[in-house]
């Protein structure tokens, strides 16, 4: 190929040519990255510039201080302390399973931690939120994690305030715990008004005071607006509301009573309530056995929750409020006043008592407790106040035959049972009064005049809680006139109502009363009373009266017991009410110990040692 | 003044006469001013962008100091002598890109670096300008307007190199080089019938491109510019952001070191190839349009050169260059505001990196030959 001759002016226009088309087409390109420019910076400028701020700032929850709760005297039983927690930030973890396996070789993580962060980390949450993953480090925990620190990105220890018990399972039930809020809570939360009020909460009052009075303890969050960077760390603060602390509890309990039925109570299955006749205030309130609330702020590790959740003696349940038993003998004055009341009896009758009763007409036998023992029953002019005295069944088979269920049920009624009277206990059961119509609705069958026998004594269909016993005794000192049963003193320094709904008890005069107390009072002192076991070494007089419930008990779960321990589970269980001092009662208290067989000797020395405690109580606060 | 100038050269090289002034080194003035402005305009955001960092500002002066001196040194060679030697940068380049597979480092699951003699460079790089000098140098060797076996044979050439990195894979980078290539075919008078063939070809293979050629992390950040909300905190976080911050800058911008997107980090790469949007945001369209003024300056001084080369060659590749420094300005602006799929294409004299900018330097050193021998 010959070289061509090239013709450069020809070039040289061909490539001007060329260049002037390249330099339009530029001028264009750079007119569409300036209109895009002017389209983002000036028509979307307000859109851009409102993600940009909701890009950087932040409304970062401020929890509020869960309000603390004190006894009557002023004593915490439920306050904030710091403590650390391990959380983790996902995003910024490289490799999840390595740094959990790695903090597993650190510190002590079970498979309950790992289980709820992994459900913690899986619900919704902002991105580079931290998760926990362990709460209430120990010092020891924290400098092993320090030591560790540059081996474990995205791994933070963060200072917090943990809700804290300082009188630990002596408290368990009336006071309740906070726990982690779950999906349950998650749901209550979401029905209540204030749901808002949870951001930057993790924690919930789950039962007890806790729980009731959980939107006056939980507090108003605040808000801090920060600026953060992309990684959620905060840069700086712009502005601030701070979160208003939970209101603060007093309570009637009083922890020196409290420590007296718990250490009388000692390690036997039962109930205690106590209450100030005056107030209505509830001093104490323990179901035995007990749990430590504060191993469920943490969060129960499964090896502890199972054994306990699994226990015959069922530690979990609140025996005070929520154990139904039947009364038995306890309901003797109740339906002795309620017999002087209607007029089926005066103080003055008495009546034989060969030792059973019979209905008129009728072959079969209602025996009196004593037949076990003697076949001569209480002898054969035996009145009210024997009848009460020495626990006479047969007066009483007699008396509630005479006055029909329908006196029978209005009087207790009156009296509290069947129904929920305390105000702010954490899930009472109402216990049962019977009627006709129950029975007809529940059992399907007439009510037979052998019921309201069983009933006059406090058995058959009746059912009381510890609870419900105490709130009779003290409407039985007040003389049949009521308050309100409650656990809260004040809050935040406001006296709690004490008016409550109840009719006062009609039909009774003060002799009646007097009567009435003096026969409990002859229950301890009398020489025939049923608990004169507990009356020695006292300096005030006590009223009371025993009663034995016998455990008809479904008995189930007991199988694989040694026989021992079945039998000791199938004797009977111990009841005892009283108030004290009989002259100017201050404290009306119901104890129940379960298969402690005799109310006089098993239940009564614990109503005592309440008594002498709060009595105690007094004579240092006036000195 | 220029043309005496280059008349008086003429005449003495005609004339075998002694040069009488023969300055010491050889300048186009307008050039350098012009890329000084740039350079420091983009030292000036790259402070903010970097966080107030002396280290990277420092550092980044270091380089471009580095590419003036490449300037000044290869403005100094007659574009004969690139028109001649060139072919050797092409070949080395081919070369050296055909051992990546075997002995190239891996970065980010691309293999593009490879390490010589201690060095550690992207071959890439090489073809930059490797090719355009070759495809000028092959086209120029005969009449122009190209016959159709010439532009065959160029299309070749650009496809060699192109092919090769799209391999590693680079696919932004293989497609700013085949534009390169491309651009002095152009340039060289191709005809408009082929252009339209090819471009219609071109539209023709984008399906195919789309489901032979291309990863699937390619696909996925085209169809993240399309809808970037379909995945805001994976492919589509960073044009969402750049976005936001671009938008919310404003007329006027947030104020220098002030910009919230840049400064807290929500802004990825923002030192680098999205360094843009930090422009944007702290400085506003204001900055924004100064921006575009400086880079249209340095294409119009370009384009000047181009036209007033002394031979085709000079102008082919005058003009490749500076159609190619727009193209890389366009592609990375146009992917930082969400016109374009994100392509790993830094923003010219502006973004944080030496080998990037040291070789668009060495471009102008190119332009400047082509200037300084009229």
């Amino acid at each position: 190929m010959s070289a061509p001759m090239n013709d450069p002016e020809r070039e040289s226009r061909l490539i001007q040519r060329r260049v002037s088309v390249a330099l339009v087409v530029v001028f264009l390109m750079a007119s569409v990255l300036i209109a895009r420019a002017v389209y983002l910076q000036h028509f979307q400028h307000e859109k851009f510039s409102a993600r940009s701020d909701a890009n950087r700032i932040q409304l970062e929850p401020l929890a509020p201080t869960r309000g603390l709760i004190y006894d009557r005297k002023g004593r915490l039983l439920a306050e904030n302390i710091p403590s650390h927690s391990l959380a983790i930030v996902p995003e910024r973890v490289p490799d999840l399973d390595a740094t959990l396996t790695r903090l597993s070789e650190i510190i002590d993580i079970d498979e309950d931690d790992l289980e709820s962060f992994e459900r913690r980390r899986k619900s919704y949450r902002r991105p580079f939120e931290p998760v926990a993953l362990k709460t209430r480090l120990s010092d020891d925990d924290i400098a092993k994690l320090w030591v560790n620190a540059p081996f474990l990105q995205g791994v933070e220890v963060r200072a917090e305030l943990s809700r804290s018990y300082p009188y630990g399972q002596m408290f368990y039930h009336t006071l309740g715990y906070v726990g982690r809020i779950n999906e349950r809570d998650q749901e209550r939360i979401a029905n209540a008004e204030r749901n808002a009020d949870y951001v930057g909460t993790d924690f919930i009052g789950k039962i007890g005071i806790e729980r009731v009075y959980e939107d006056e303890l939980l507090g108003k969050p605040g808000y801090q607006q920060v600026e953060t960077n992309a990684h959620g760390r905060i840069i700086k603060v712009l502005g601030e509301t701070a979160p208003i602390p939970g209101k603060s509890l007093e309570l009637f309990l009083d922890t020196d009573i409290q420590k007296a039925a718990y250490d009388a109570m000692q390690d036997r299955r039962g109930a205690v309530v106590a209450i100030e006749v005056e107030t209505g205030g509830i001093l104490s309130m323990l179901s035995m056995p007990t749990v430590d609330p504060n191993l469920f702020v943490a969060g129960i590790p499964a090896s502890i929750f199972n054994p306990l959740r699994d226990s015959l003696d069922r530690p979990f349940t609140d025996r005070a409020a929520r154990g139904a038993y039947p009364p038995a003998s306890t309901l003797k004055p109740f339906i002795g006043l309620a017999g002087v009341a209607v007029g089926a009896t005066t103080w003055e009758r008495t009546i034989n008592d060969p030792g059973f009763y019979q209905i008129p007409g009728e072959e079969r036998r209602w025996r009196d407790w004593t037949w076990a023992t003697r076949r001569d029953g209480h002898g054969s002019r035996v009145d009210l106040a024997d009848a009460v005295i020495e626990s006479c069944d047969v007066y009483y088979y007699d008396l509630a035959f005479k006055m029909k269920l329908e006196n029978m049920h209005s009087y207790l009624d009156a009296f509290g049972f069947g129904q929920t009277t305390a105000v702010d206990v954490f899930s009472p059961v109402d216990g049962i009064n019977p009627t006709r119509a129950w029975k007809e609705e529940t059992r399907g069958l007439p009510w037979f005049p052998g019921d309201s026998i069983n009933l006059g004594i406090g058995q058959g269909y009746i059912t009381a809680t510890p609870l419900q016993l105490a709130v009779a005794t003290t409407v039985l000192a007040r003389r049949g006139s009521w308050v309100a049963p409650r656990l809260a003193k004040s809050i935040d320094g406001v006296p709690t109502p004490s008016e409550i709904d109840m009719p006062d008890i009609e039909g009774l005069t003060e002799r009646d009363w007097d009567l009435m107390f003096k026969a409990m009072e002859d229950v301890v002192y009398g020489a025939k009373g049923t608990a004169r076991a507990a009356g020695f070494g006292m300096t005030y007089k006590m009223a009371g009266k025993t009663g034995t419930a016998q455990v008809i008990s479904r008995l189930t779960g007991t199988e694989g017991l040694d026989p021992e321990e079945r039998e000791e589970r199938q004797k009977s269980h111990a009841l005892f009410i009283a108030f004290a001092p009989v002259e100017d009662p201050k404290v009306a208290v119901a104890v129940i110990v379960e298969n402690g067989e005799s109310g006089g000797r098993a239940a009564a020395p614990v109503a005592k040692a309440v008594f002498d405690a709060y009595l105690a109580g007094e004579e240092r606060a006036s000195e | 003044m220029h043309q005496s100038d280059f008349s008086r050269q003429l005449n003495d090289r005609l004339s075998g006469a002694p040069v009488v002034r023969q300055r010491l080194i050889k300048v186009d003035w307008l050039l350098m001013f012009l890329i000084a402005m740039l350079c420091g305009y983009g030292l000036f955001i790259l402070y903010s962008a970097s966080g107030q960092s002396f280290f990277h500002v420092s550092r980044q002066a270091v380089r471009m100091a580095v590419g003036f001196a490449g300037i000044l040194v290869l403005a100094q060679f007659d574009p004969r002598t690139y028109k001649r030697w060139g072919w050797l940068g092409y070949i080395a380049g081919v070369v050296l890109l055909a051992m990546v597979p075997f002995m190239g480092i891996s970065v980010n699951g691309s293999q593009r670096w490879i390490e010589l003699a201690g060095f550690r460079f992207q071959p890439s790089e090489i073809m930059k300008l490797g090719t355009p000098l070759m495809i000028a140098a092959f086209l120029t060797r005969k009449e122009l307007p190209p016959s159709f076996m010439n532009i065959f044979g160029a299309l070749v050439l650009v496809a060699i190199p192109t092919l090769l990195i799209q391999q590693q894979p680079d696919l932004g980078t293989s497609l700013l080089i085949a534009a390169s290539g491309i651009f002095v075919i152009y340039l060289a008078g191709m005809s408009w019938w082929l252009i339209a063939g090819f471009a219609g070809l071109a539209a023709a293979a984008m399906p195919i491109m789309w489901l032979f050629v291309m990863r699937e992390y390619q696909k996925q950040r085209v169809l993240t510019l399309f809808n970037p909300e379909s995945d805001p905190l994976g492919s589509g976080w960073n044009i969402i952001q750049s976005m936001t911050a671009i938008g919310s800058g404003g007329l006027d911008g947030k104020g220098y070191m002030l910009g919230t997107q840049s400064q807290l980090d929500f802004l990825p790469e923002s030192r680098t190839d999205f360094i843009f949007a930090v422009l944007a945001e702290e400085l506003g369209l204001t900055g924004v349009v100064i921006l575009m003024i400086l880079y249209l300056l340095i294409v119009l001084r370009g384009f000047y050169i181009a036209v007033h080369g002394r031979d085709s060659f000079g102008r082919l590749l005058a003009g490749a260059l500076t159609l190619t420094f727009f193209i890389y300005v366009f592609v990375n602006i146009g992917m930082v505001s969400g016109i374009l799929p994100v392509v790993g294409v830094p923003l010219p004299m502006v973004s944080y990196g030496g080998t990037a900018m040291v070789t668009l330097m060495l471009g102008f050193g190119l332009m400047m030959s082509v200037s300084n021998h009229r």
